[in-house]
């Protein structure tokens, strides 16, 4: 199959297209992003998702299926940039997928869609609402990417549409968010709280992707490996040592004395879990994580030891 | 290991049936160390601050899901506690019990979490479905925060019943245990409720009793479970129906109350006759064991 991936340049997308490499398929990638070590067979365009020389690779090209990838947090970009990213991106691909004949595409989604307070339930089923929008208003337009490629479910009937979010990643190459926020030797949290962190290993990922495009399933889908674990134990697990902060010293010490900078609705994420059910997806794709949240932890330990 | 930790308790909560993890955290949060520590806790409540008889606990299944729904009794969760107590000391092997907490529970820095790591869950009807989806003990107090409400003339009452416990058993397919249970008024009599101090707090309200705080006296309390109870249905019945099946259970919990308030005078004229007994012979005390 040709597959056409936008965000090819990110550590995740580099790993899925070495995958279907691998399983045979023909690679394209766009990217604004260089991408120095890629293998031979990959096909690479150094162009912006949303400019017109994008369109002309679906043009020419004609890709079978597309896997979106290319979509930043508020970690990558700051505001304005990266409300242009994750909504003109987004609508750029799906509006190419209908006019070049994509026959199955693929939106790459997180589970913070859902969002963290005390009131959201434990395992969150995919027709749960948004709420990410209230309790962390710098997700809200990655939400609204989200909900942007659910139209396409009614939109674009002849297109096979599959919108996954998927847990946090957790492994060697330290990429995704929750590997971002562990990365110094001294991780905060919020005095009195201790929520449940859903993550999954990168070589997971990769195969819960590849496996949504060999399957070709449609509709929305949450991704998830191992069970979730405590966040007091993910620091731990990773060799890091927890400073629990009462929630007052604890939005004035972000960004100081070597402790992660977040903006502030990240607090709620750090107070309350995001943990989602991830049957749907198994049943529909056979898929099955290799690596459960012991391994996970120590080998992002071992590619980012705690120095001194 | 803690010295909060007594290791037989520890090995019971190694034999409850929850997919715990290398950490010893099952899927909700529910950490074994917490439990062996809350468990050691209550059990010195369970059988020597209050001495809880219990009646029926054979009604309560081994394995698969299942729901206890019962009445509350005094302004602070002692019943809630109990309940789930006697599911871990009377049943083979022991069951984890899992309540509905108030959300302010979640909210509040330290208590969320204790709740948590034992397995009590902020109350949301997509949370308890899950539960029961993967074969879980619920329970369940119908009459919600108004149910701790009760002031100590109301205490063997029951208030309004939410219906929502009722179609989801029915949709889940789910046995309804009902129990019923008595003395949580008399170890917390409510005097009043302050909502001022709630505010304060950030909870709904604080019981005020005779002596200030809602500090439970050493009293006498009976648990009475009942056969199971299930009802046919989708759950989306009409709500005439539901609050039919509803007011059911109500009854049959109202019945336990009776059943439990006659064992429970019986228990302490019994009691007060030993001791009489007791003083006579001179030697205090060694009755009071037997009675337990």
């Amino acid at each position: 199959m040709r597959v056409l991936i936008p965000g090819i340049g990110g550590v995740l997308g580099q790993r899925v297209a070495r995958r279907l490499l691998e399983q045979g398929h023909e690679v394209i990638g766009i990217d604004r992003r260089p991408w120095h070590d890629a293998p031979p067979g990959i096909e690479l365009h150094n162009v912006d998702i949303r400019k017109r020389a994008a369109e002309d690779v679906f043009r020419k090209r004609r890709p079978q299926a597309v896997i979106h990838m290319a979509t930043v947090t508020h970690l990558v970009e700051k505001t304005a940039e990266r409300y242009k990213i994750n909504l003109g991106g987004t609508r750029a691909v799906f509006e190419h997928c209908r006019d070049w004949g994509v026959e199955h595409a693929i939106f790459v989604g997180r589970h913070t869609y859902y969002g963290a307070a005390a009131d959201s339930p434990l395992y969150h089923k995919e027709e749960d609402p948004p709420m990410a929008v209230t309790t962390f208003p710098e997700l809200s337009d990655l939400v609204a990417a989200d909900l942007y490629a659910c139209t396409a479910l009614w939109r674009l009937p002849n297109l096979c549409t599959t919108v996954l979010r998927m847990a946090y990643t957790l492994g060697p190459t330290g990429h995704g968010t929750l590997a971002t926020f562990l990365r110094g030797r001294h991780v905060p949290m919020v005095l009195g709280f201790d929520p449940l962190f859903h993550f999954m290993h990168e070589e997971d990922v990769t195969t819960a992707i590849c496996l949504a495009l060999e399957k070709r399933v449609q509709g929305v889908y949450n991704v998830a490996g191992p069970q979730p674990v405590p966040l007091s134990v993910v620091v731990r697990g990773t060799g890091r040592s927890p400073i629990p902060l009462p929630e007052i010293a604890f939005r004035a010490a972000l960004g100081r004395f070597g402790l992660p900078r977040l903006p502030p609705g990240a607090l709620a994420h750090i107070k309350y879990p995001v943990v989602v059910d991830s049957e749907a997806f198994r049943a529909a794709t056979g898929f099955v994580h290799q690596v459960d949240e012991v391994r996970a932890m120590q080998e992002f330990r071992d590619a980012f030891p705690v120095r001194g | 290991m803690s010295l909060l930790i007594d290791p037989e308790i520890a090995a019971r909560v190694d034999r409850l049936e929850l997919p715990f993890n290398t950490y010893g955290v099952d899927p909700y949060g529910a950490s074994k160390q917490h439990l062996a520590r809350l468990f050691t806790a209550f059990r010195f409540f369970y059988r020597h601050y209050f001495t809880v008889g219990v009646e029926g606990i054979e009604h309560v299944p081994a394995r698969g899901r299942a729901m206890l729904v019962g009445n509350h009794s005094g302004g602070i969760a002692i019943d809630g506690a109990m309940v789930i107590t006697s599911c871990f000391f009377e049943l083979e092997p022991p069951r984890l019990a899992q309540g509905m907490a108030e959300k302010f529970m979640a909210q509040t820095p330290f208590m969320g979490l204790l709740a948590t790591r034992s397995g009590q869950l902020t109350g949301l009807v997509e949370t308890a479905e899950h539960l029961l989806h993967d074969d879980r003990l619920l329970m369940i107090f119908p009459e919600g925060a108004r149910g701790t409400a009760k002031l100590y003339p109301e205490r063997n009452t029951l208030v309004h019943f939410g219906s929502g416990f009722m179609r989801l058993a029915m949709k889940t397919r789910t046995p309804i245990i009902p129990f019923g249970f008595v003395g949580g008024g008399e170890a917390i009599p409510t005097i009043a409720n302050s909502y001022a101090l709630g505010k304060l707090f950030g909870a709904p309200y604080v019981p005020i009793t005779p002596w200030g705080v809602a500090l439970p006296a050493p009293v006498r309390l009976e648990l009475t479970y009942s056969a199971p109870m299930t009802f046919e249905g989708s759950g989306t019945e009409e709500d005439e129906v539901i609050e039919g099946y509803v007011e059911e259970v109500k009854q049959r919990i109202a019945g336990l109350i009776e059943v439990g308030r006659e064992r429970r005078r019986k228990a302490l004229a019994w009691s007060r006759g030993a001791e009489d007994e007791a003083r006579i012979e001179g030697e205090p005390g060694s009755t009071k064991e037997e009675q337990r």
